[in-house]
């Protein structure tokens, strides 16, 4: 598992740098893993990652498209704009959370 | 494991063709059938490839107001239940085992077909009917769900879906 050094400090992730240590990540992290893969975030991005945030620690699982918008309330469609082509894969990566596992 | 910071590798969200195209053509209206390509429609959207389902024969099942909601699984013809085939013509088997697939569809929170629908066309996916089914089953635009958005023939479907990769369920 490979260290890499984020926003001045070192942090565990997996080989493609997702983290892999919930405890790891904080907001100003999220913000710099937003910026590398192009997204400034805004108020409606940070509802939708602390929703995953908050629905992992619950879950132990991080939530697919399906449960943000029918648990977090957050549209599909919005979901698409606000994180584009790949956005539960980006949300999870902003997030510090694994890929969601689930299917639907 | 390293303790020592290496580089910092950053996941590569754009990688492959951006103009991946996948076209699935549904054909059957059994309760078991609709699933496959619903769900890797909306796999496939959650990838940023763009989705083109057209529904033909059986598969209008699928997109037909009346029917969408109430597709049904038989175990008549399917080995794979491992239950003597002579059951599954019994008066009442075939609601059963429908009732059984949805609970059990259900209970790993996979959704409904209309659900499945309604996400797949929320995450932009495109719906198309079959002209010659339309034709042979009497119905028209106002018969099928909201989201299709055309009726068209199978040439059209081939042309507008030309270099994708394709799917026949």
């Amino acid at each position: 598992m490979p260290t890499a050094s984020i926003n001045g400090r070192p942090v565990q992730v997996d080989a493609e740098g997702f983290l892999t240590q919930y405890d790891e990540w904080d907001e100003d992290l999220a913000r710099v893993l937003a910026a590398q893969i192009g997204i400034e975030l805004s108020e409606e991005h940070w509802k939708a990652i602390h929703f995953l945030r908050a629905d992992f620690k619950a879950q132990g699982e991080t939530a697919t498209l399906r449960r943000i918008t029918t648990i977090g309330g957050i549209p599909t469609k919005e979901l698409f704009e606000l994180f584009p082509k790949k956005p539960a894969k980006k949300m999870a990566y902003i997030a510090g959370l694994p890929k969601p596992r689930g299917c639907v | 494991m390293s303790s020592e910071p290496t580089t910092n590798p950053v996941p590569n969200f754009d990688e492959g063709p951006s103009d991946r195209t996948l076209a699935i053509i549904c054909s059957k209206g059994n309760l078991d059938m609709a699933y496959p390509g619903l769900i890797l429609a909306n796999a496939a959207l959650g990838e940023g490839v763009e989705v083109h389902m057209f529904f033909t024969f059986w598969g209008f099942d699928m997109i037909t107001k009346k029917r969408m909601a109430d597709l049904k699984f038989t175990m008549l013809g399917n080995t794979a239940t491992h239950m003597p085939q002579g059951l599954g013509g019994l008066p009442g088997m075939t609601a059963m085992a429908t009732t059984m697939m949805r609970k059990q569809i259900a209970s790993i929170d996979v959704p409904t077909v209309p659900e499945m629908l309604e996400q797949i066309v929320a995450s932009g996916g495109h719906l198309w009917a079959c002209q010659m089914s339309a034709d042979m089953m009497h119905l028209s635009k106002d018969d099928l769900y909201d989201a299709v958005e055309a009726i068209i023939n199978a040439s059209t479907f081939i042309e507008m879906t030309g270099g994708a990769q394709l799917l026949f369920i």
